[in-house]
């Protein structure tokens, strides 16, 4: 598994990677998915597998780097770490940050081999399954996928469908690509190529945030002080070992599932680590479980999520769409065929996630104070910066302004829709899947000679359907529970 | 639900329809949706020997639909249960959003970076940086390094204007 790594410049890109990724991940309001979004084009210099080996050690990396900001300073440098201040930050201010961040390392570490070796045992069984779907299945898939996303994702199901709705729009602009029909282009002729993933991508993550950055300038952290992280000692870890376990499983089982990944394993893996615990009064006052729990959970998530990216071209989260982007980009097309043709490259980004996990906990234990220091770079600074990367990296794909405009476009659209509680994720999940869902529903329909009941003459689709119709009723169950 | 959240609740049902935030919004995508919805009209369409199952313009037109009522649905739950109203945008939000027109009318009529080194200045200025060295960084000297960086390195060509210009002859 690791021999396609044995090369001194993938270990390079490898070691690159991870180190962006924990600066990436310390940052609040970066993180894998946008800084993944603002190198895909710096990728296009380095062959297929350089460059998904880079993105996917900046998506474990950054995935255990939020828990750093979340330890130190109260606020998650992630979305994945927000579990993860709830105890983190008590046990930092009784003068244990180092125990925290120990604790945080080793069970974002564990989490993430644990689901590295799910991703290796699950993925070609899954691929395997891909090969009895046809078009049908593939766009009752997508379906799934779709709802699954609105179901599971954060905040309201119904807002995440528009905004997943939303996201297959976005893809329809441009030429009709069975019947090279121009829809939503208005005349202007570059967007009969339709609209890039980049400017998206990079307006709905980077600069929303920046414009939501530009509200939060009064905002004060309270830093604790960080000596040195320390490993776990034998009674944290006889206390935390079954719910590292226990949140490892879970993680891997949220990243499958076309969800928001990380975020959502983290508050399960949390809930479930208090629910289970013996002491569950010490949550939220600094329980090394409950640091255990959260930061097991999202970073097993990685791996899971690569489960339906690599086996089925479905994104399981939101730094996976951008993987799959990279993928795609380069001329990689995920699916059951990637598995049979080309396992080597498999076995790379297998290694890839495998090594970046261990790396990170290297550089998490003996560079993590450095990496807190990053957080004392002022936003004032930063964020120019970042705008400066992103409107080059966007400009860099197909060397036109109008994605510029349509990076600008879609960051005051996202800041909008973020400040209603519209989540950005379904939008680009829908992106990546829109051409699926369109095609495989066309295809479908020229199989079936128009007639869409025939839909119900196949097993695996409907049990999609079904499945979908579930993901949808499930929220509105768990809802009315909730209210009684 | 608590006494608290009932008056909230209530307040927040006294508004006026059009005060209403939940409303504005709604109001806003279903125009939206119903505007792209007339130009799906305008599609062109194709004989059904080539249409590979339905119309180009047939799935726009049930995605579009499909938001306008999901749209309809939150509203109503929005009238049972109130959005959140957040607190007021402050300035520097409009000070961010305007130095983005700016950079816009600076890129396309003066110079790609001096628009972006515009930008830098104004986002770092107004947001609180009044050191000019880290001022002078900002503007200046990373859009230099992001440009040598982007020109050498990935080998790509910006577009013309009065400093890009300079460089490229």
């Amino acid at each position: 598994m690791l021999a396609p790594l044995l090369s001194s410049k993938l270990m390079i890109v490898l070691i690159f990677g991870t180190l962006f990724g924990l600066i990436l991940g310390v940052l609040p309001g970066l993180g894998p998915t946008t800084g993944g979004a603002l190198i895909l084009p710096f990728t296009m210099t380095l062959d297929p597998l350089s460059a998904i080996v880079l993105l996917t050690a900046i998506y474990c990396a950054g995935t255990y780097g939020g828990a750093i900001t979340a330890v130190l300073i109260n606020t998650p440098g992630t979305p994945a770490a927000a579990a993860t201040c709830l105890d983190g930050y008590p046990l930092a201010q009784k003068g244990e940050a180092g125990r925290a961040l120990g604790m945080a390392t080793v069970s974002s570490t564990i989490g993430g081999i644990f689901s590295v070796v799910v991703l290796v045992f699950f993925a070609p069984l899954l691929a395997q399954l891909a090969y009895e779907f046809g078009q049908p299945e593939y766009f009752a898939l997508a379906i799934f996928g779709l709802t699954m996303l609105a179901s599971i994702g954060e905040g309201s199901p119904i807002k995440n469908l528009i905004a997943g709705a939303f996201g297959i729009l976005i893809s329809t602009i441009g030429k009709d690509f069975m019947t090279s029909i121009d829809r939503f282009t208005f005349g202007i002729n570059e967007l009969s190529e339709g609209i890039g993933f980049i400017p998206v991508v990079v307006g709905l993550f980077a600069i929303s945030e920046m414009l939501t950055q530009s509200t939060l300038l009064d905002q004060i952290f309270n830093r604790v002080a960080l000596k040195a992280v320390k490993l776990p000692s034998i009674s944290d870890y006889k206390k935390t070992w079954i719910t590292i376990l226990r949140s490892s499983g879970i993680g891997s089982f949220i990243g499958v599932l076309p969800a928001e990944g990380g975020t959502v394993a983290s508050l399960i893996g949390y809930s479930e680590a208090k629910r289970w615990s013996k002491n569950p009064e010490e949550f939220g006052k600094g329980s090394v479980e409950g640091i255990a729990g959260a930061e097991a959970a999202n970073n097993a998530a990685t791996g899971g999520a690569m489960v339906p990216t690599l086996a089925l071209g479905i994104p399981g989260s939101a730094t996976t769409a951008v993987i799959l982007t990279g993928l795609i980009i380069h001329g990689v097309r995920p699916g059951p065929d990637l598995f049979r043709e080309q396992p080597d490259f498999l076995y790379g980004i297998f290694g890839a996630m495998l090594i970046a996990n261990v790396l990170f906990f290297i550089f998490g234990f003996f560079g993590a104070k450095i990496f807190a220091r990053i957080t004392l770079v002022p936003n004032k600074l930063l964020w120019p910066m970042i705008f400066a990367v992103s409107v080059c990296g966007t400009y860099s794909l197909s060397q036109s302004i109008l994605d510029v405009w349509i990076m600008l476009f879609f960051g005051v659209i996202g800041f909008f829709m973020r400040r209603y509680g519209f989540s950005v994720v379904p939008v680009i999940i829908g992106l990546i899947l829109g051409e699926l869902v369109e095609g495989t529903l066309r295809q479908s329909l020229v199989i079936f000679e128009g007639e869409w009941l025939r839909f119900l003459t196949r097993p695996i689709a409907v049990t999609f359907f079904i499945l979908s119709l579930i993901a949808l009723i499930f929220p509105l169950l768990r809802k009315k529970k909730s209210n009684e | 639900m608590s006494d608290v959240q009932k008056s909230k609740g209530a307040d927040k049902k006294s508004l006026p329809l059009f005060f209403n935030i939940s409303f504005k919004v709604i109001f806003i995508i279903v125009l939206t949706s119903s505007v792209l919805l007339y130009f799906t009209f305008t599609f062109e369409e194709v004989p059904p020997i080539l249409n590979r199952g339905i119309q180009p313009a047939t799935f726009p037109k049930a995605l579009l639909i499909l938001i306008i009522s999901l749209s309809l649905i939150v509203y109503y739950l929005s009238i049972k249960v109130p959005w959140n109203i957040e607190k007021k945008l402050p300035n520097s939000f409009y000070i961010t959003l305007a130095s983005f027109i700016i950079f816009s009318v600076v890129s396309v009529t003066l110079d790609f970076f001096l628009g972006i080194s515009v930008l830098s200045v104004l986002v770092s200025f107004f947001w609180g940086e009044r050191r000019i060295f880290y001022l002078f960084l900002v503007a200046i000297i990373f859009p230099i390094i992001v440009f040598i960086f982007f020109e050498t390195i990935l080998g790509l060509r910006f577009p013309g204007g009065i400093i890009t210009n300079l460089y490229y002859n």
